[in-house]
């Protein structure tokens, strides 16, 4: 999605590293991903609904 | 794609067809994987002559720091022509590394890949959205 949009941004998180993001976003399991702070999507999902869900996070 | 084995990693990247640029970010005291980090890199750039590395440090390299809007090393960012705002944090294993293999090689292709349905729903897109995925190596 990053590669596709300029306004776009992604970030891979190496989660045993950063304990204190882990903490902060309640990682209890991988993957989990966070959008603007405040979307949460647990696991893989298949691309249409990933996409949906992160381009919600502006509504 | 088996991150353990060298020869799949470069497979993956040995015909890149476009510039990538891994612009590492380090830090010089309390980063203990930022050294594994960098030989990491390396050793993927080792794959290509497309495949550079660009190393700045998060403490000394300020208008770099601000330009690829870094907040903590190890940080490598994935840039081709221009920067696509991909970033991993952390020294990659497992996992994040057959990620960050396919990021090279996916903005080296120039081709996010997507559906078209998908380009359409990222197109509308004119806000800014940052996308974090918490991984682990296996």
């Amino acid at each position: 999605m990053a590669l596709e949009s300029p306004h776009i941004t992604a970030s891979v998180v190496a989660a045993v590293e950063y304990p204190d993001l882990v903490q902060q976003y309640r990682v209890t399991g991988v993957p989990k991903t966070v959008v603007n702070d405040h979307v949460e999507i647990l696991g893989v999902e298949p691309e249409a609904s990933f996409i949906d869900q992160v381009v919600g996070a502006l509504a | 794609m088996d991150a353990q084995n060298p020869g799949d990693l470069e497979a993956a990247l040995v015909g890149v067809e476009s510039a990538v640029r891994l612009v590492f970010f380090t830090q010089t005291f309390g980063c203990e994987t930022c050294l594994p980090a960098r030989q990491i890199v390396d050793q993927l750039a080792s794959f290509s002559d497309r495949i550079s590395v660009e190393e700045f440090n998060l403490v000394l390299d300020k208008p770099e720091v601000k330009t690829y809007g870094v907040q903590r090393a190890p940080a490598i960012a994935v840039v081709g022509e221009e920067d696509t705002g991909i970033r991993f944090y952390g020294a990659p294993e497992g996992h994040e590394l057959v990620s960050l293999v396919e990021a090279i090689a996916l903005v080296a292709s120039r081709d996010s890949g997507l559906s078209d349905e998908s380009r359409a729903r990222i197109a509308g897109v004119d806000q800014p959205i940052d996308i974090q995925v918490f991984a682990t190596p296996t």
